[in-house]
């Protein structure tokens, strides 16, 4: 236990916090993740819950949307959560491309969410079809499946362009 | 030359993407004396595909690759094109049960006899393509119409009084890749787990087909993005096998450098996270940063966090310089220092250990009888690394210069995996410094020239275990065929068996010490 509670202490808060306002015109990482995490608690005032549906993915999108809830971003720390069921959530976070063998679970899960929901589609995959495309094993983007309200698109994106894709969708 | 006395004749591949004999078996009965003899001698199937060759003048191919002491016996079989039928293969080695389905579902070459007559039930196949169209023939023709509607499948039946079916997928509530499980449990105890893939089947065999090579190698970078260096690697050894040519030594140490900083990444998230399942957020937190470090330095050195598109066919995309070598060796003593720190808590922590230990066991005959390679059979005692020396084995370069120390434990369990891990990263992190300090002076990628009609296979350690690309070339020098090979497919039906003396909720903890992919598993 000591041990633990020693690291814990040493290892302090990493979470990347807001600089100043000067420094913010740079838009390094560490500003931007700071001034979404603003905006996002601004808007939703500590409360969206996100599904994350992989609807055919290479793993790629789903490492970083892992990296959303490393101490760096810390994005539960500002009342996102991810949430084990439809059921339960404001917002699917959709990768792609969507094959034809989960087109009908992603549509399922998406009757299963209550409204009013959002969905992000994630990835070149999620956003057109990426590498993949349309082809008798896939459907391509998220859209032409569900109806979409932001895309996130990127090989994979990284952890701050999946938070200014969840934002854009929350704003819309 | 002969192998295992059979009377097949092999012809060693050249290049250096590892000891690879291919050969032709006569008939489907001098295949499976083969396959008998390999299993005799401790072989294991490594991979198998089937192949549209009509066009070529043949009917099909099946392609077997077993995995010997030496190195990897590919054997192909050609097939009539008319009723394309071999003898089933999967009596000898049970891991060819879902090869040789998806093999059918694809390409139209069935299996005949096997256990209990044979599984007549589809693999990758769902509802969204009819039983008599597959996609890899070359006259398949366009699929656009066909309807779609939610398919049955008929999974094995558990019955006995209070035995009753959890099913699971394949959506899973947590932020993973889609498949569907089926525990047949008596309480909270497992009876009997079967698993149903396919859910992230998105074409991509058929993608490669007629695609240029280096439209291939952005593809292979994509067939599982949490090995895409693995993948894109073994691929451009098979391109590079193929054609004949010999990247450059400075681009052999660079991909190494690049699988190695994979690993690392992989386990740093996996150990992270076997900590949470475990109840331990600590240990997720800890590692995650650990992991984003480590990703960051990807972003800044190598322009992307998973180095996808790094490794190229000829050799690597990019070069790196003195002050980025002295990074990653500033970067590997601080991870090895934190990640030393890290295991004494999760060794000395009771309550982690306890759920740890004897939980998901597995031994080394069963790691055996699924032909597994990887962490997983490394974690029963087997020492099986494609990078590592073995009686009658050495390893492709640069690993046979480096000295690669295999990691192993023998109790097959969670915790044993999890001490792999450990192991693996601190090997890695060692492996990476002496790169970085003896890179030899060297451009970093050649020109590679198609050759009509060549194939070649690629094999790779990757991070899960051994990740097998074998490519043919068409007469234009374009991709004919692709088949990426994941060590998943084994792995998977051996983890049906590692549950089943364990409760539903030990299932995510065990599952996660395997982490297999499936999108590399569905294609």
């Amino acid at each position: 236990m000591i041990p633990m509670l020693r690291r814990i202490l040493r290892t302090g808060i990493v979470t990347e916090k807001r600089p100043e306002p000067a420094k913010l015109a740079d838009s390094t990482e560490p500003a931007e993740v700071a001034r979404l995490h603003e905006d996002i608690l601004h808007i939703l005032g500590r409360a969206l819950t996100i599904r994350q549906v992989d609807a055919g993915s290479c793993n790629g999108c789903e490492l970083e949307i892992h990296a959303l809830n490393n101490p760096y971003t810390n994005l539960e720390g500002c009342g996102i959560k991810f949430v084990a069921s439809p059921r339960h959530a404001d917002m699917l976070l959709v990768t792609g491309p969507v094959t034809k063998n989960m087109e009908n679970a992603l549509k399922v899960a998406y009757d299963c969410t209550p409204d009013p929901k959002l969905v992000v589609a994630v990835g070149d995959c999620g956003c057109n079809g990426g590498i993949f495309g349309k082809s008798y094993a896939s459907c391509g983007a998220v859209e032409n499946v569900i109806p979409v309200d932001a895309r996130v698109p990127g090989c994979p994106p990284t952890p701050v362009a999946l938070l200014r894709g969840i934002l854009a969708a929350v704003r819309r | 030359m002969r192998l295992l006395d059979e009377p097949i004749d092999f012809t060693p591949q050249p290049g250096n993407a590892g000891p690879v004999w291919s050969g032709r078996a006569a008939d489907g009965a001098e295949l499976q004396r083969f396959a008998i003899a390999a299993h005799r001698a401790g072989g294991r199937l490594a991979a198998l595909w089937g192949a549209d060759e009509r066009q070529r003048g043949g009917g099909f191919g099946l392609h077997c690759v077993f995995g010997l002491d030496a190195g990897h016996a590919w054997v192909r079989l050609e097939l009539p094109a008319k009723n394309p039928a071999y003898l089933d293969l999967a009596g000898i080695f049970p891991a060819a049960n879902r090869m040789q389905r998806a093999a059918r579902d694809l390409v139209g070459i069935h299996f005949e006899g096997g256990p209990g007559g044979g599984d007549a039930r589809p693999w990758l196949r769902h509802g969204a393509w009819p039983a008599d169209w597959f996609p890899l023939r070359h006259d398949a023709g366009p699929a656009d119409d066909f309807p779609n509607p939610p398919s049955d499948y008929a999974f094995v039946q558990v019955g006995g009084e209070g035995a009753h079916e959890v099913p699971v997928g394949p959506i899973h509530a947590g932020t993973i890749e889609p498949g569907h499980f089926r525990f047949s449990v008596i309480g909270e105890r497992v009876l009997r787990l079967e698993q149903r893939f396919g859910y992230a089947h998105k074409g991509i065999e058929k993608l490669f087909i007629g695609s240029s090579i280096a439209d291939g190698a952005r593809l292979a970078g994509r067939i599982s993005g949490d090995s895409t260096c693995a993948y894109a690697w073994a691929y451009a050894a098979a391109v590079e096998t193929a054609c004949g040519t010999n990247p450059p030594p400075r681009a052999l140490m660079l991909r190494a450098l690049m699988l190695e900083r994979e690993r690392v990444a992989n386990h740093l998230g996996d150990l992270g996270a076997l900590g949470n399942d475990a109840g331990l957020a600590f240990g997720l937190s800890q590692f995650m940063r650990l992991k984003e470090d480590w990703l960051r330095l990807h972003g800044t050195l190598f322009g992307h966090r998973f180095m996808m598109d790094r490794i190229v066919p000829g050799g690597t995309a990019l070069d790196l310089d003195a002050p980025a070598l002295r990074a990653i060796i500033d970067q590997c003593d601080v991870i090895g220092r934190e990640v030393k720190a890290l295991r004494k808590i999760y060794d000395e922590h009771a309550g982690l250990q306890d759920r740890f230990q004897t939980t998901g066991a597995m031994d080394a005959d069963l790691a055996r009888e699924w032909s597994m390679t990887g962490l997983a059979a490394r974690a029963t005692g087997m020492i099986l690394d494609a990078r590592v020396h073995r009686q009658g084995y050495t390893p492709p370069p640069p690993y046979a210069a480096l000295g690669v120390r295999p990691a192993t434990d023998v109790r097959g369990d969670v915790a044993a995996r999890v001490e792999v891990r450990f192991d693996e990263v601190f090997e890695s992190l060692r492996l990476l410094r002496e790169i970085a300090v003896g890179l030899p002076d060297s451009e970093v990628c050649v020109d590679i020239v198609p050759v009509a009609d060549a194939h070649g296979l690629g094999v790779v350690e990757g991070w899960r275990g051994e990740v097998l690309v074998g490519v043919a070339l068409d007469g234009a020098g374009r991709l004919a065929r692709v088949h990426p090979h994941d060590p998943s497919w084994q792995a998977w039906q051996a983890l049906e068996h590692a549950v089943m003396k364990d409760i539903v909720p030990d299932f995510p903890l065990i599952n996660k010490s395997f982490n297999l992919a499936y999108s590399g598993h569905d294609l």
